[in-house]
């Protein structure tokens, strides 16, 4: 066992652990931030993403000896009362189904638009390689996705977001 | 199945609430007999709450498991439509299990859309009769000339009062007789048929939503179990000095299903829910418990354990179809005749597809509190628990550990992925086991290696498929050898051929036969069980016929459909060969059938009719010389009657899509000498977000009784996609997966 520093949402932690234990494990069991999911535990699926110091990293295979950065989950991805605009493009999509690896999208597309502004679908498909969606929700991620891009983008005034429903629109 | 006399005098009850709104309590027989729908039915009373708060806010409970279906949306929103609701004023919340209220609380079989349509409806027009009651005598004025629209009675005069407003008034109104009850012109709708998003999509995008995964109660232990590599096996002794020893872990021990500790062997439910012996280790977190588990020494007895191992079934397979037909179950009358007859054309053909799993994106999980009586007080439990159908876990506490069924508190959960995987409650019996033994609330989450090697999987199978061709091109016989699985001489769920598949419920001169092999594998329903298999077999198989035929497929599939008719005279769950002939047409014509295409490119089709849903898919691929497969679009035509939710409903059909094709692709799981040789999403893929394609749904929504789309956009994918690869290459897929086929998708 061990005391551990660290800081998850702007929020300085302190946790007591043995060093080999994920990162996913110390936010779900001892921080209660249960929005980060346990899918595999060999990063092969991705709904552990989350931020170390803005980059995207599968916490479950993560120990909490080698974790230095701040700490970015799904719960801090928010500004305050504002959603991000990938969880308002999530909504106006109606992207999720059972919903449960849906945070993992999201860590992983923040961390793409937080780089690139304009994705295109390769971009997008490169970013999110790494996430699984059992249900399916593929092709609603990418619209969602190029939709949160222009919302994202602030100085430029965009329209309305698309309610083609094979395209993934909903509202 | 227990059906309930509908008592009118109890159909509804009106209270108020605290702040001077009302509560109304419905009390409904089930209206629909679900039976042909599919497997997992068992359809009882229902009831459900609307409360209406004086401020305007409308409470609809959503009572039906959520496992990414769309029921907790869908369902509320016949309700709202009915009452005249506006959806912005509805908030959606989870129902308690309680089967004095709510009755039968499941979902499976895509059955809960057309198992609650007019209940839901009644409901809904019941609360709006009494909201109209009120309005009536408020403004003295006559019922007739009222209507309900946007959370408003509005009077003909213009003169309007707001839901909220007739509350207070609308408890005090006399309950409605259910059967005088009538229903909202379907073109006056302005919820049913539009694009609403999912109720819980905030909590879910802000990572808020509470899974079975997520559970946490006060003084609660983390678990995790181990059982045998080669299933049937019971654990005899493990390095107990040391597990013990290691940090986190407060107590190990071995559960076994015979032992005298007060855990009875269980039987009942088929094996459903029978715990597998094993060794349970609890700790501080669920990291020191699965670190314990990866550092177990297990010594088993594997006196009764399986054997099974599918090279060995594959060889038997074989040696079975070249002796001929199995035990016949269905026999056309010319079968032999037209078979032997010179002047006609004959196929003969061996399909195969391999056992998969579920892989839920949510490993198995389930929260257990057992506490111990004393004196009077009774055994009690409560458990949290992500089910398809949470509350046959009651039946589980009494059979295998004693608590009464009254004493056993239950709280679903938000399921992350059920697919038929959670109809079955074995990790909620070894969850149980664990907290009874060690005496303390605990949560048991499977790895995903538990959750691979412990499935009850889709089950394997092969089928030897012959037909004739006429000298017209006509299909003149069909013989259908089905080799599957049994055990204890009875089928397993999804093997074999029931009667209302499309092979014989379409053709004359048709023949169905079948031979069982033995398997101690566990095996389940999974998502459109038996229907899965059987479209591609069949599916790919009338395309090879109508290529020996040299006929176009469409025009051949529409030919097999005959004239417009019920195949089964009033049963509006049969097939249709007027809605399949309606779904054939439009999924080729908004897919360009018939154009020509590119070398190396392909478009293939098909039809399944399951889960009485007419579903059409047109594949088109590109397939290069390294045999790397790009399936560029799906074009599907689906009839199952009106469309509640256009957003949801397109979901369902784009995600059946994607995991059809997930699965034909990469997915298989094999036996060797008893043991599952798939451990984790390394050996066991699901597909990538590069590989997806486009996907365009057509909905032709019919005049006929909306039904469920959970399941029915999934069966007719692999053969559109086989039946592309022909078209495209000339090579003839028939066994699964494609990646075993040497087929890499792109």
């Amino acid at each position: 066992m061990g005391k551990f520093e660290l800081v998850v949402n702007t929020e300085k932690q302190i946790v007591e652990a043995t060093p080999d234990t994920p990162l996913l494990w110390v936010l779900r069991d001892k921080l209660k931030l249960t929005g980060t999911k346990y899918g595999c535990g060999i990063a092969q699926c991705g709904a552990c993403t989350v931020h170390v110091d803005g980059v995207p990293m599968r916490s479950c295979m993560l120990p909490i000896s080698a974790v230095s950065g701040s700490v970015t989950t799904i719960e801090g991805l928010a500004d305050g009362g504002n959603l991000h605009p990938l969880q308002t493009a999530w909504i106006d999509h109606d992207v999720p189904q059972c919903g449960y690896c849906q945070s993992g999208q999201i860590m992983s597309a923040a961390a793409l638009l937080a780089n690139n502004s304009t994705p295109t679908d390769i971009d997008i498909d490169e970013a999110l390689a790494g996430n699984y969606c059992r249900c399916g929700t593929y092709i609603r991620i990418r619209a969602a996705v190029h939709s949160a891009a222009t919302y994202y983008r602030a100085d430029e005034q965009t329209e309305p977001h698309t309610t083609d429903i094979n395209n993934g629109g909903a509202s | 199945m227990t059906k309930n006399k509908l008592n009118r005098r109890n159909f509804l009850k009106a209270s108020a609430v605290v702040g001077g709104g009302i509560m109304l309590e419905f009390n409904l027989a089930s209206m629909t007999h679900a039976e042909e729908l599919g497997t997992l039915v068992g359809s009882k009373e229902l009831n459900v709450f609307v409360q209406i708060a004086s401020d305007g806010k409308i409470t609809i409970y959503s009572a039906t498991p959520e496992m990414g279906q769309g029921v907790k949306t869908t369902l509320p929103m016949i309700i709202a439509e009915e009452m005249g609701a506006k959806w912005a004023d509805v908030e959606v919340i989870d129902a308690p299990l309680d089967a004095g209220k709510f009755g039968m609380q499941g979902a499976g079989g895509s059955t809960s859309i057309p198992r609650n349509f007019d209940t839901m409806r009644k409901m809904g027009a019941s609360a709006r009769e009494m909201l109209i009651g009120a309005a009536s005598e408020s403004m003295e004025v006559e019922r007739k000339d009222l209507e309900a629209k946007d959370s408003t009675v509005i009077h003909i005069s213009g003169e309007s009062l707001t839901f909220g407003q007739l509350a207070a008034l609308a408890v005090k109104q006399p309950v409605p007789d259910p059967e005088m009850l009538s229903f909202k012109d379907p073109r006056s709708y302005t919820i049913i048929g539009t694009t609403v998003g999912g109720v819980d999509n905030l909590v879910i995008a802000t990572g808020q939503s509470q899974f079975g995964i997520d559970v946490d109660v006060p003084g609660m232990q983390y678990a995790s179990y181990t059982r045998c590599p080669r299933i049937g096996g019971t654990a005899i002794s493990f390095n107990e000095a040391e597990i013990v020893k290691l940090p986190g872990v407060s107590q190990a021990f071995i559960l076994a299903p015979d032992e005298s500790a007060g855990i009875a062997s269980m039987s009942f439910l088929e094996g459903l829910a029978a715990l597998r012996g094993g060794v349970a280790i609890v700790g501080d977190d669920t990291w020191s418990v699965m670190n314990a588990k990866s550092k177990l020494k297990v010594r088993w007895n594997e006196s009764a354990a399986s054997h099974d191992d599918w090279e060995q079934m594959v060889l038997q397979a074989q040696q079975i179809a070249d002796k001929g037909d199995g035990e016949v179950t269905l026999d056309g009358a010319n079968v032999d005749q037209a078979m032997a007859n010179s002047n006609h054309k004959t196929l003969e053909s061996f399909y195969q597809f391999p056992y998969v799993a579920h892989v839920c994106m949510e490993p198995m999980n389930c929260t257990v509190h057992y506490k111990k009586g004393s004196g009077r007080q009774p055994d009690t439990m409560e458990l949290w628990i992500p089910s398809q159908f949470p509350g046959q876990v009651k039946e589980i506490a009494e059979n295998m550990l004693g608590v009464k069924k009254e004493n056993v508190k239950v709280n679903p959960t938000r399921m992350g992925g059920g697919f038929g995987r959670r109809a079955v409650h074995d990790f909620a019996s070894e969850a149980m086991a664990i907290s009874y033994r060690a005496g303390v609330p605990v949560k048991l989450t499977w790895t995903r290696t538990d959750d691979i090697h412990n499935d009850f999987f889709r089950v394997g199978g092969f089928q030897n498929m012959k037909a004739a061709i006429d000298d017209n091109g006509k299909l003149a016989a069909w013989n259908q050898h089905y080799i599957g699985f049994a055990k204890e001489g009875k089928p397993v769920i999804g093997s074999g051929l029931r009667g209302n598949e499309f092979s014989m419920v379409a053709l004359d001169n048709a023949r169905v036969s079948q031979t069982m092999m033995p398997v101690q594998t566990p095996c389940g329903a999974w998502r459109a069980p038996g229907s899965n298999t059987n479209a591609f077999v069949e599916q790919s198989f009338l395309h090879e016929l109508s290529v020996l035929a040299g006929r176009d497929h469409v025009d051949f599939l529409l030919e097999l459909m005959g004239s417009r008719r019920w195949i089964k005279e009033g049963n509006v769950n049969a097939l249709n060969t007027g809605r399949a002939i309606d779904v054939i047409k439009r999924a080729a014509e908004e897919s360009g059938w018939g154009r020509p295409m590119p070398k190396g490119t392909g478009l293939g089709f098909a039809f399944y009719f399951c889960h009485a849903a007419h579903v059409a898919e047109v594949a088109e691929v590109s397939v290069d010389e390294n045999r790397n497969l790009k399936v560029h679009k799906v074009t599907v035509a689906v009839d199952v009657g009106p469309i509640i939710n256009m957003s949801g409903a397109t979901s369902q059909v784009q995600g059946s899509v994607i995991d059809g094709l997930s699965t034909m692709a990469m997915q298989q799981i094999t036996m060797q000498d008893g043991i599952i040789q798939q451990d984790n999403f390394d050996t066991y893929p699901v597909m990538r977000i590069a590989a997806t394609p486009e996907v365009n749904v057509h909905f032709i929504q019919s005049d006929n009784r909306p039904t469920g789309l959970g399941e029915p956009a999934l069966p007719p994918l692999a053969p559109a996609v086989t039946n592309a690869i022909f078209a495209a290459t000339g090579t003839r897929v028939r066994s699964m997966p494609l990646s075993e086929q040497g087929f890499t998708l792109v």
